[in-house]
């Protein structure tokens, strides 16, 4: 089996890439090949022994649909591919439209709809949440300066200002909300959204839906420790039947297809979980699931398949995991024929 | 005197390291502390724990009281305990 997979940029705002693959190549009985689909020649999954068989320079889908299909398709024609699993925000609205023409290929997904893309959106949540009985932050959806100014007496401080589709700042006054607001928009673009902060811990899980409301597993997890920029660098799965309920709901009122992340606050005032997020991926930290006895990016791919998959009903409690940073070392030449091929 | 009760599935270990399952928060607690939370899951009474740290840390029973309520305030604190 050749199995596709983009976010090899296990960065400092890592991509779930490398998770994924390992889920699959250390976790599971996979014998196939691994085609990493890389939009950067610095990605660091390329770079790792054992990750990826073979990888390919895709360009990004904001350069046209046309054009990264194209580019698909002469990797399939030399890689056979069976499946592709994007495991990035910013594609997957592209692998979406193109799973039909992916599927006529003999490429095979397993995604949300696009209808189901936009239902969990950041600037759609609020109203998901708020018509299915769910917590979630208050937050103004700002679309422009003028918006912003507009809006700015509502603030209650702190707030936080997030970007469509990465990166939240705190920020305590309107001279900070201003200057997040200019950096986010002009990084992801308009909405820009200011969310009600909620003092508390925070708590995901990952999970895998399949399409008709059921969970196919999940496994909840706290942060232990988190970067500047909000991503967890330690975390430990934790037991408790409130959360998994929440998320079981929500993947049941969303007919979630695919792997995702919901992201909660739990109130320190009022214990009480509010949805902060759900990522339409598997995150970067997908490869507790597997360690804690939950193999989701292998269920996943034997959905895809067509292959039934028995629901996941237990996970260890109390298995950590904690991120490091380690240099790879590489030669010039190696860089050099991704540059100049776009493969290696 | 108030009777209090620890919340289920606390685990501690002999090294006195606590870990919290239904939120993940871990602690490490001291040997009053050990004393204290082992009796609590054992169900002993408030008077009984006294009872135990008395003789343990050889102190008297108004050092001893004070001690097991200080305790017992910060367990409240971390939500860990709850009072019958």
């Amino acid at each position: 089996m050749n199995v596709a997979v983009t976010g090899l940029n296990a960065t400092d705002n890592p991509g779930p890439g490398v998770p994924v693959i390992r889920s699959l190549k250390e976790f599971s009985k996979f014998d196939g090949k691994i085609i990493g689909l890389l939009y950067d020649n610095l990605e660091p999954g390329i770079y790792m022994k054992d990750i990826a068989d073979k990888s390919y320079l895709i360009p990004y889908p904001s350069s046209g649909l046309e054009i990264f299909l194209d580019r698909i398709k002469v990797i399939h024609k030399k890689e056979k591919l069976d499946i592709i699993i994007p495991t990035l925000d910013s594609e997957l609205y592209a692998f979406a439209k193109l799973s039909d023409k992916l599927l006529e290929m003999g490429i095979k997904t397993f995604l949300p709809t696009i209808e189901h893309l936009n239902i969990r959106a950041k600037d759609k949540l609020f109203d998901f949440c708020e018509s299915n009985n769910i917590k979630v932050p208050k937050n103004f959806t700002i679309t422009s300066q003028k918006d912003l100014y507009q809006y700015s007496e509502k603030f209650s401080y702190p707030v936080v200002v997030k970007g469509i589709f990465y990166e939240a700042y705190i920020a305590n006054n309107f001279e900070e909300v201003f200057s997040k607001f200019n950096k986010l928009s002009a990084k992801w673009g308009f909405p820009v959204l200011i969310q009600e902060f909620i003092q508390g811990d925070e708590y995901n899980v990952v999970a895998l839906g399949d399409g008709k409301g059921n969970t196919v597993g999940a496994v909840p997890m706290r942060k232990l420790y988190i970067t500047d920029k909000g991503k967890g660098w330690s975390g430990v799965t934790i037991n408790d039947n409130n959360l998994m309920e929440l998320s079981r709901n929500i993947i049941q009122k969303l007919k979630w297809k695919s792997g995702m992340e919901l992201e909660f606050i739990k109130s320190k005032e009022t214990k009480e979980y509010y949805l902060l997020e759900i990522n339409p991926r598997f995150p970067a930290w997908t490869l507790l699931a597997p360690a804690a006895g939950q193999n989701l990016p292998e269920a996943m791919v034997k959905m895809a398949f067509g292959k039934k998959v028995e629901p996941f009903k237990d996970y260890e409690i109390g298995k950590m995991f904690i991120r490091c940073s380690w240099d790879l070392f590489s030669d010039m030449k190696y860089f050099e024929k991704l540059a100049v091929q776009g493969e290696i | 005197m108030n009777q209090y009760k620890l919340q289920e599935n606390l685990a501690i270990s002999d090294s006195g390291f606590l870990f919290f399952p239904s939120t993940g928060e871990t602690f490490t607690v001291n040997e009053l502390g050990k004393l204290i939370i082992n009796n609590l899951q054992a169900e002993k009474s408030s008077v009984d724990i006294i009872r135990h740290i008395i003789e343990l840390f050889d102190i008297d029973q108004q050092t001893a009281e004070r001690d097991f309520e200080d305790y017992l305030s910060q367990l409240k604190n971390y939500d860990l305990v709850t009072e019958l």
